[in-house]
């Protein structure tokens, strides 16, 4: 009998086009695209393996990403990926590269993501990278998983590694309603050698703070080092900064942590609210309802060239303007030959990503 | 090919760069035949060294139109054979190409030419700022060479290795276009291409322009050295630290004979009788540092090593280092040659394969030195043979160390790459379903095979029919319709 891998490689390579499916979380992202047959990865729900002392786990690409932290909170550890949406499958948390606060720290899932199974339209099911965490043997196939929202194969399991779980968490607040101040603070913050968890801004009706986490035995004494107020029970202020970053209408600017100041006064005559990596420079606006695809246009003249793609948003909205903001160009049209690579007959949620990839 | 066939090449060479940057005379082209690992020599057809971007844009235009394979070369400190020329093929030398184009200090950004040295980018941001990644070699290594090699060190547990440093990088595809993949923004659209051409080993583009993240120094560093009786000892307390949570900066080791190698020439006073010496070194915040230390301390006294030395000063902590880093060419003092293997392994299982190498050296008669960063379980057996007659029964060990490494589920490089040197290992690790998927990625970014072919893959392949341009499908062009 073929695992459930070699089954969803077989209907792949038995041809018509599929939509993936994980939990559905995200199913509102990329290109509107109907009549796809939906392929869904529900059979995929094993923890393949967790290994403590290695730090290190294989799961199958439909554990949803909870289940799994439950499972890693029990030896002490965690996945350091904390994207909003907890019912996430972790295939569909690494396809669309999705991350949380913790981004500040460690990354986006390709930095913890270290092996990766994919089922390809031709019938295979081709690994890489591997389960130890130095390894640079082939080409670094993870990372081009990483982000590739299901359009070169499925992935259907991968290997990540861990980190230690914090036990205790303090987080420093300092408040401030001038966009240029917030961004001042904040460089200051990441060019100090703070080693913090998470260091994230919020915008929200013409005030904003920012919010620097510490973990550890000392994370209180170092938060308060930073700020007089401090929270020291502060998962209802994270779990908020997660929740940021999904909406109605949202667009995500991938700018630079010196354009905060820039980004935050967008938000505010756009009347958006805003979360995001003030250390990393990533940053969701939230668009009041009635706005649409002209605000997003608007966005995008005032920020470029930094991208803002929209994540969330009506189909309507993603149909009447591309949602990826990738210019056309030698490196679009590099993807566009991997893609044909991979997958020729474009059978893996065809239309979907960036350039109608 | 023959020189004479090489001639047109060589004159449209001389027209993109200059006469005096276009090395054709035999001898001189035996400067450029081998990188670190010198049992591999290939004498190229010519050498050429571009000062810019667009010269390397039209030195490798000019070799697509030829239809000769090209090398492209940082310092050759390689220790795989990743920079070996192709017979009668062109090396593309970018040691010309060493200047700092920008200091982005409130981005935390550096953005380099390829032929900038590792140690020259935190110099350029020193005192507040550094630039994690550092491989043995960082005082000669290039940024073009750590982003072929995916380069690492012995700070990787904590801090990542190239990859997680390099956020753009310019490049020029195997015909001659010029491509921008990622850029100074973290998180852009698309496809990652650039997070595989790190460590793509030169196979893939040559790169001309690198953008780099920098990060602050820590506040607070501290270091310290335990003997113990042997290394599984030692091993026993890098479990207990690691699995306490501590995520230390570096945790090194070294074994007997890495340390009656390497204490002569460093003085750092390690004991010559110790079966293993444990460097550990904390960074960070003052007040986890100081914490976190005294915990490491305890573990390694539980552990049972009969002493644990704490860096009082600076000096002392760069001579705990230079026993450390003076290992791999210490190991002359023991032995006439020996091999350097890069193996890695799931961190539990050192103490067996420990014990794995130990008896196959006894079984092939030949003394193996171990160095390795335990924490992430990253082996550098050393492989000491005298006589040149052994040279082959040395090579024949090293490789076994790395089945066993793969036995235990490891890896066949961590961070020297597989280049010449160990293709032909590469089965054992992957699949045919595997490699045909490396495949896939290579074709699309070097669909003729010019860039340095030869190397990762273990027989050379072909892309067969190019599939030509995406296209849409059907029902994509029909959403398309709508959409405009």
């Amino acid at each position: 009998m073929p695992s459930a891998s070699e089954a969803i490689a077989e209907r792949l390579a038995s041809g018509g086009a599929v939509r993936i499916a994980g939990a559905g979380t995200k199913a509102n992202w990329g290109r509107p695209v109907d009549g796809l047959d939906p392929l869904p990865t529900a059979a995929l729900d094993r923890v393949v393996a967790h290994e403590p002392g290695d730090f290190t786990a294989v799961l199958e690409a439909g554990v949803r990403l909870a289940d799994a932290q439950a499972e890693f909170a029990r030896a002490g550890q965690m996945l350091a990926l904390d994207p909003p949406g907890d019912g996430a499958t972790i295939g569909g948390v690494v396809a669309a590269a999705d991350a949380g606060p913790l981004r500040h720290r460690y990354g986006t899932p390709r930095d913890v993501v270290i092996g990766v199974a994919l089922a390809l339209p031709d019938g295979t099911v081709a690994r890489s990278g591997g389960r130890v965490i130095k390894n640079v043997a082939g080409y670094d196939l993870p990372k081009l998983a990483c982000g590739s929202f299901g359009t070169l194969g499925v992935i259907t399991e991968v290997c990540v590694r861990l980190h230690p779980r914090p036990q205790r968490t303090a987080t420093a607040i300092l408040r401030h309603d001038d966009p240029d101040r917030l961004q001042e603070i904040a460089l200051d913050l990441s060019h100090r050698p703070l080693e913090a968890e998470a260091l994230d801004v919020r915008w929200e009706g013409g005030q904003g703070a920012l919010l620097a986490r510490f973990a550890g035995a000392a994370a209180a004494e170092r938060a308060r080092a930073v700020a007089s107020e401090v929270d020291a029970d502060d998962e209802g202020l994270w779990a908020a900064q997660r929740d940021g970053q999904r909406g109605e209408l949202v667009v995500r600017v991938s700018a630079l942590p010196a354009d905060l100041a820039r980004v935050l006064r967008a938000a505010r005559e756009h009347d958006a609210s805003a979360v995001g990596r003030a250390g990393v420079g990533t940053i969701w606006l939230s668009l009041p309802a009635g706005a649409g695809a002209p605000d997003v246009l608007a966005l995008r003249d005032r920020l470029a060239p930094r991208p803002c793609v929209v994540s969330d948003a009506p189909a309507a909205v993603r149909a009447a303007i591309d949602p990826w903001d990738v210019p056309e160009g030698p490196a679009l049209e590099l993807m566009r030959r991997v893609k044909a690579r991979f997958d020729p007959h474009g059978t893996c949620n065809p239309g979907l990503f960036a350039g109608g990839i | 090919m023959a020189a004479a066939e090489l001639a047109p090449l060589v004159a449209r060479l001389r027209a993109a760069v200059g006469d005096a940057h276009v090395v054709t005379h035999r001898h001189q082209l035996r400067t450029y035949e081998s990188d670190g690992l010198l049992q591999y020599a290939v004498t190229p057809g010519a050498v050429v060294l571009p000062g810019s971007a667009d010269e390397v844009r039209a030195v490798v235009r000019a070799c697509f139109e030829a239809g000769v394979p090209f090398v492209a070369r940082g310092a050759g400190s390689g220790l795989s054979g990743g920079a070996l020329p192709v017979a009668g093929g062109v090396v593309i030398a970018l040691s010309r190409m060493r200047r700092i184009l920008e200091v982005d200090l409130p981005n935390q950004r550096v953005v380099v030419e390829p032929g900038v040295t590792n140690l020259e980018v935190s110099r350029a941001v020193a005192p507040t700022h550094f630039y994690p990644p550092d491989p043995s070699s960082q005082v000669v290594c290039t940024i073009g060479g750590n982003v072929a090699e995916n380069a690492g060190g012995a700070h990787c547990l904590k801090y990542g290795f190239t990859t997680t440093y390099v956020t753009g990088a310019e490049a020029v595809l195997s015909d001659g276009t010029a491509v921008s993949l990622g850029g100074a923004e973290a998180d852009r659209p698309g496809y990652d291409l650039l997070g595989t051409l790190v460590g793509s080993e030169g196979t893939l583009a040559v790169v001309t322009r690198v953008t780099l993240r920098v990060v602050p120094v820590p506040e607070s560093i501290r270091t310290l050295v335990a003997f113990f009786a042997t290394p599984q000892a030692a091993g026993e307390a890098v479990s207990a630290i690691v699995s306490a949570g501590v995520v230390p900066g570096a945790i090194e080791m070294m074994d007997n004979l890495a340390i009656r190698a390497a204490e002569p020439v460093a003085h750092a006073g390690f004991p010559l009788d110790a079966g293993a010496a444990l460097l550990v070194e904390l960074d960070g915040s003052r007040a986890e540092v100081e914490r976190r230390f005294a915990d490491v301390e305890r573990f390694c006294a539980a552990a049972g090593a009969g002493e644990v030395r704490v860096a009082r000063h600076e000096a002392e902590r760069a001579r705990f280092w230079k026993a450390r880093k003076a290992a791999f060419a210490a190991m002359g003092r023991i032995a006439h040659a020996y091999l350097v293997q890069d193996g890695v392994i799931p961190r539990t299982r050192l103490p067996e394969v420990l014990a794995r190498i130990q008896s196959l050296a006894g079984e092939y008669g030949l003394r193996v030195a171990n160095v390795f960063h335990a924490g992430d379980g990253n082996l550098h057996p050393l492989v000491c043979y005298d006589a040149p007659e052994d040279a082959a029964r040395a090579a024949e060990l090293s490789a076994r160390i790395l089945d066993a490494c793969l036995e235990a589920g490891g890896s066949i490089t961590g961070e020297h790459g597989v280049g010449h040197d160990k293709k032909a290992h590469m089965p054992k690790q992957f699949a045919e379903a595997d490699l045909a998927a490396f495949q896939k990625l290579r074709c699309a970014f070097d669909p003729h095979g010019l860039a340095n072919p030869g190397k990762v893959m273990p027989t050379p392949r072909l892309c067969g029919e190019v599939p030509g341009r995406y296209r849409p499908h059907p029902l994509e062009e029909a959403g398309l319709a709508e959409r405009f």
